[in-house]
């Protein structure tokens, strides 16, 4: 789950990461009050799930609490990658002397949170990462022991060459990895991390990715969670307990099993049609899935034909099967349905769809064939 | 033959009065697997269907009837301390079926695991089967069938496809293995695969991998440099957009790396024969066997 920065902020200020003030703005007024509150120049920023805010218009610097009024004006309600912006952080513009990179993500190939710090921070990471590695320094750290003193000073000493600006890197690192691990995170980053002219370190940007596995033992992340930032179907997709994401296509795919679904998607295009969503029901058999599932997917105009494609192992088939038969007599379908299954009670299963008036195949590939023909006007082979 | 786990796999089920392993402990029981124990805090001194004692802990669990193999149906949360206590009592083998577990508990399971010399399998894993022998977890038993194709995927459902298909075509298994698609889990590609080479019965080996992280490209230089034996492979998530979580923690694609394009190409390199759909393995590994 995405936090906002606002949100990761006041996460990283409670674990002692010096931040600059601010506060959140809904209107232009608050922008403006907030500007004569701390005093300008300030910085006011949209607050969007969407990387490159910046280069979209959402970042901007304003001299006077007018202008950060003004500013606040055209920001809010600005469209950024397809998602527009409800919230700016008006927050005080530090002088920058330096910008260092600090980001720490948990590694799948070494099994561990990795640090990764750089004195070329404040343009994009990955760059640097592919141009110029040598000024990266990666440190793993074993969540056994936490993050040692000696290496957060190493990163520290990396970063800074003057002592006393190395040790306080050390103890933002130190901060930065508390709030990582308090907070169930799989990412979290500090970039820029600003040296003031004055000598001082400040965090100006934070972002902090949490492990939606993490959430339950989490409630106070979780209230974190801004659902107007998200596309409704998705969020309806989430609380009916389904993976659920929105693709531009026409074929709508509904699959048990993550691994199953992308293969299904893959095998629509193969066909030569487009998926208009990957939807995961998960393994366990509840008839109320598929009804949630189908009304999802048939609020989405843009399918012309819907695919069931279910290997039944902990799913039972005749669940599905009723799920499907319940979900279509309460709302008739519009666009053709496809149906495949096979696996656990498949012979009840498809004794419930004859006789309430549907085919089923037991073959993938025939079933995708077959879907994919219809979206596209025909008629199925 | 097989790998992993065989007729002298005595296997302890955690979590098995709970729905899912209650229910999943019953299947294992009717395929034949030599269910020994099971482990609910507070049940122990009860027994399971009139036949599976059932213990405390696992360590009374080991000590009373010498299980080696340990399978864990528990909650997400509590997954991580369940795998721990396994493996500290003696278990070499630990599959865990779990799916949810937070990676940064899986960041201190796995060098526990691996500092004790025990096997983990998963989490988020359909677990493993031997056809005809034994099976530890989920995999449903009626779709596999012995024979000599080694099978490993970091999916379920999408392994139940293709050895499903595999066994109508008349080709069967010697042992199906999930590793699951979590980010960091204790059974990689590599360690499946080195397995099935030292495998006599094993002939060609199935993979089916995901976009996301590198595995299968480290997989494919392991085929190119230590295995004798084909290998066909599939990758899932080839029409997946970038930046999207597919619903395998897993499964997340960043940038250029970790796509459908690099691990086909790396296949390829590798000579592993590519299927570009599920149903093209029968016919790739059928030419392989000749």
């Amino acid at each position: 789950m995405n936090i906002h920065e606002y949100q990761a902020k006041e996460i990283l200020r409670g674990f002692g990461v010096p931040i600059p003030l601010g506060k959140i703005a809904t209107t232009p007024a608050e922008a403006e009050a907030i500007a004569k509150e701390y005093g300008v120049p300030v910085m006011v920023k949209a607050q969007v799930h969407a990387g490159g805010r910046g280069k979209a218009g959402g970042v901007k610097f304003c001299k006077t609490a007018a202008d950060a009024k003004e500013k606040a004006t055209a920001i809010l309600g600005m469209q950024i990658k397809g998602l527009t912006v409800e919230k700016v952080l008006v927050t005080v513009a530090e002088d920058i002397g330096s910008e260092a990179y600090v980001g720490i993500i948990v590694d799948r190939q070494r099994k561990k949170p990795v640090f990764m710090v750089s004195a070329a921070g404040g343009i994009d990471i990955e760059q640097v990462a592919a141009e110029t590695p040598e000024k990266i320094l990666y440190l793993p750290v074993d969540t056994r022991y936490g993050l040692r003193g000696y290496e957060a000073m190493r990163m520290g000493f990396f970063l800074y060459p003057d002592v006393k600006l190395a040790r306080q890197a050390a103890t933002i690192m130190q901060g930065l990895y508390a709030a990582f691990m308090a907070s169930g995170c799989s990412l979290a980053e500090i970039n820029p991390l600003v040296g003031t002219p004055t000598g001082e370190l400040i965090a100006v940007d934070g972002k902090m990715v949490v492990d939606d596995n993490e959430l339950d033992r989490h409630p106070e992340i979780e209230a974190l969670r801004d659902v107007s930032s998200e596309a409704p179907s998705e969020v309806d997709a989430r609380n009916a307990n389904l993976t659920f994401i929105k693709l531009d296509g026409d074929v709508g795919c509904v699959v048990n099993g993550a691994g199953l679904a992308m293969a299904t998607m893959d095998l629509v295009k193969y066909y030569g049609g487009e998926p208009a969503n990957f939807l995961d029901i998960g393994g366990s058999s509840n008839p109320e899935k598929v009804v949630n599932a189908l009304r999802i997917i048939t609020a989405d105009t843009n399918v012309k034909c819907i695919l069931f494609n279910i290997f039944g192992g902990i799913t039972r088939t005749d669940d599905v099967a009723n799920g499907i038969v319940t979900a279509t007599k309460a709302n008739p379908l519009k666009v053709p349905i496809v149906i495949r299954l096979t696996g656990t009670n498949e012979e009840i299963a498809m004794k419930i769809l004859t006789d309430n008036g549907f085919t089923a195949s037991k073959d993938m590939d025939e079933a995708v064939q077959k879907a994919v023909a219809l979206a596209k006007g025909g008629k199925a082979a | 033959m097989s790998i992993f786990i065989d007729k002298h796999t005595r296997l302890v089920v955690q979590g098995i009065t709970g729905r899912d392993g209650s229910f999943h402990t019953r299947q294992m029981i009717e395929y034949g697997t030599n269910v020994v124990a099971g482990v609910t805090p507070g049940k122990g001194g009860q027994t399971f269907e009139g036949s599976v004692p059932v213990f405390n802990t696992v360590y009374d669990a080991v000590e009373k009837t010498g299980a080696n193999t340990a399978v864990i149906y528990v909650p997400p949360m509590g997954a991580a301390d369940a795998i721990m206590e396994a493996v500290d009592a003696g278990c070499a083998m630990v599959v865990c079926i779990t799916e949810g577990v937070p990676v940064l508990d899986m960041t201190k399971v796995y060098p526990f695991v691996k500092e004790r010399g025990a096997r983990l399998l998963g989490p988020n894993c359909p677990g493993l089967i031997t056809p005809g022998v034994t099976k530890v977890g989920i995999i449903p038993g009626g779709i596999c069938t012995p024979g000599n194709v080694g099978v490993v995927s970091r999916s379920g459902t999408l392994t139940y496809e293709i050895v499903y298909q595999l066994t109508r075509a008349g080709l069967g298994q010697t042992t199906c293995v999930g590793i699951g698609g979590d980010p960091i889990n204790g059974t990689n590609f590599i360690d499946c695969l080195e397995a099935f080479e030292k495998d006599p019965h094993t002939k060609a080996v199935a993979m089916m991998g995901e976009i996301g992280g590198t595995d299968e490209q480290e997989a494919a230089d392991f085929v190119k440099n230590h295995m004798t034996k084909p290998v066909v492979g599939f990758i899932a998530g080839r029409t997946a957009p970038p930046g999207r979580r597919m619903g395998h923690a897993g499964a997340i694609i960043s940038g250029s790396s970790g796509t459908a394009a690099e691990k086909i190409e790396a296949f390829k390199v590798a000579g592993i024969g590519v299927a570009d759909r599920p149903m093209d393995f029968v016919e790739l590994i059928k030419a392989r066997l000749k």
